[in-house]
């Protein structure tokens, strides 16, 4: 490199730069979530692997008992519209976001489906990302809560298998409880994996068979949203 | 694979950066990456190898740092190993993690006129 004489020989600059990679994705998310605070609504990222129960615990959700919530939905899918049909069959309003090849959902989609909804009156919107117990814990999408659905039939291990996840998640869904007589495992089990990857594990055992334990996670959904009301 | 939309985004911000310093060519790039972050740092380089053909890239190394996961208790500072239950066992507390999720862009380093 020329020292001296001023000639403009190129140089070599270091550009510190210390930000999230992801900042992009961040900054809509950050613009999601001031739409759902806007309009006064309870936004869950709802994960899980593929057939977890995410859209059955959905629709028991509809079903049950004393069920005055409104609710609206959008399902990651890569290829179909099934979940959402189901969905609007189970009377939620909702819509998917085709991924197509990506494998899980980003801010930005989230932000092209919200614009469809009428957010006014809801009080939970779910954002049922694609079944993936990778790609999707990284993602911020603008939700006040982290929810991963597990199914009692996937292994006690899953959580010691796949730690983010279930570390940025604000409660784990333990579904499909009815199955456990058949299977060998205990919720115990489920318990001690998740203590070990989620400094404050919070697990609702449900089962969108039988309707079992939806009383104590709408409860908490319900306490969650008036806290986001005030 | 969410590596891939990961290096999508790492080179869409070192194009901007470049471009604002007027970088006739970038020469490396340091990235962080935590062990418990959710992303593995031997995709990450393998899809960078593949996008960055085309781009004021082409040239360029990915360093990348790696951050080891550490747990401890926010009261009384006790480390928690990876693996144990997630609480300190003298103070009740939850532990919190003191490193390891970084997904940071520390450095370019480019060629300037
Ligand atoms: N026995 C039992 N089966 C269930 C329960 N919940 C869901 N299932 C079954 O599990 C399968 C998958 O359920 P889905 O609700 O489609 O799961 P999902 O997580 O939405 O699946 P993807 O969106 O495709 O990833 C279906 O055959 C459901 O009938 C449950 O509580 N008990
Ligand atoms: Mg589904
Ligand atoms: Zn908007
Ligand atoms: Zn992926
Ligand atoms: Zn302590």
């Amino acid at each position: 490199m020329c020292q001296d004489c001023g000639c403009g020989d190129p140089e070599i600059v270091p550009v510190e730069v210390h930000e999230r990679l992801l900042s992009a994705n961040d900054r809509v998310a950050h613009h999601n979530r001031a739409h759902f605070v806007e309009h006064g609504v309870l936004a869950l990222n709802l994960m899980g692997s593929p057939g977890s129960g995410k859209t059955a615990t959905l629709e028991a959700m509809a079903r049950a008992p004393g069920a005055n919530r409104k609710l609206a939905a959008v399902s990651g899918d890569l290829a179909t519209d099934h979940d959402a049909q189901r969905l609007r069959a189970a009377g939620i309003p909702a819509a998917t976001i085709t991924t197509g090849s990506a494998c899980h959902l980003d801010a930005e989609m989230v932000h092209k489906a919200l614009h469809d909804f009428e957010l006014d009156g809801l009080d939970l919107f779910v954002i049922e990302n694609v079944g993936n117990l990778v790609c999707p814990a990284i993602y911020d999408l603008g939700q006040a809560l982290n929810v991963v659905a597990l199914s009692v039939t996937e292994g006690e291990d899953k959580p010691l298998k796949y730690p983010v996840i279930f570390r940025n998640a604000d409660a784990v869904l333990l579904t499909k409880i009815d199955l456990l007589p058949h299977l060998g495992v205990s919720i115990r089990n489920f318990d001690d994996a998740i203590a070990r990857v989620m400094p404050q594990p919070r697990v609702f055992p449900v089962s969108a068979r039988t309707g079992e334990g939806l009383d104590r996670w709408l409860q908490w959904l319900d306490e969650k949203r008036i806290r986001a009301d005030l | 694979m969410h590596e891939y939309s990961i290096v999508s985004s790492l080179l869409e911000r070192v194009g901007a950066e470049a471009r604002a310093h007027n970088a006739i060519a970038v020469h490396r790039l340091t990235v962080r990456i935590g062990a418990a972050a959710g992303v593995d740092p031997d995709l990450l380089s393998k899809a960078y190898q593949m996008f960055r053909e085309g781009t004021l890239c082409a040239g360029a190394e990915l360093c990348v740092q790696r951050v080891e996961e550490q747990w401890a208790c926010p009261e009384c500072g006790r480390t928690i190993a990876r693996g144990e239950i997630l609480r300190c066992g003298q103070c009740a507390m939850p532990a919190r993690l003191v490193s390891g999720d970084e997904i940071i862009l520390e450095q370019i380093e480019m060629e300037v006129p």
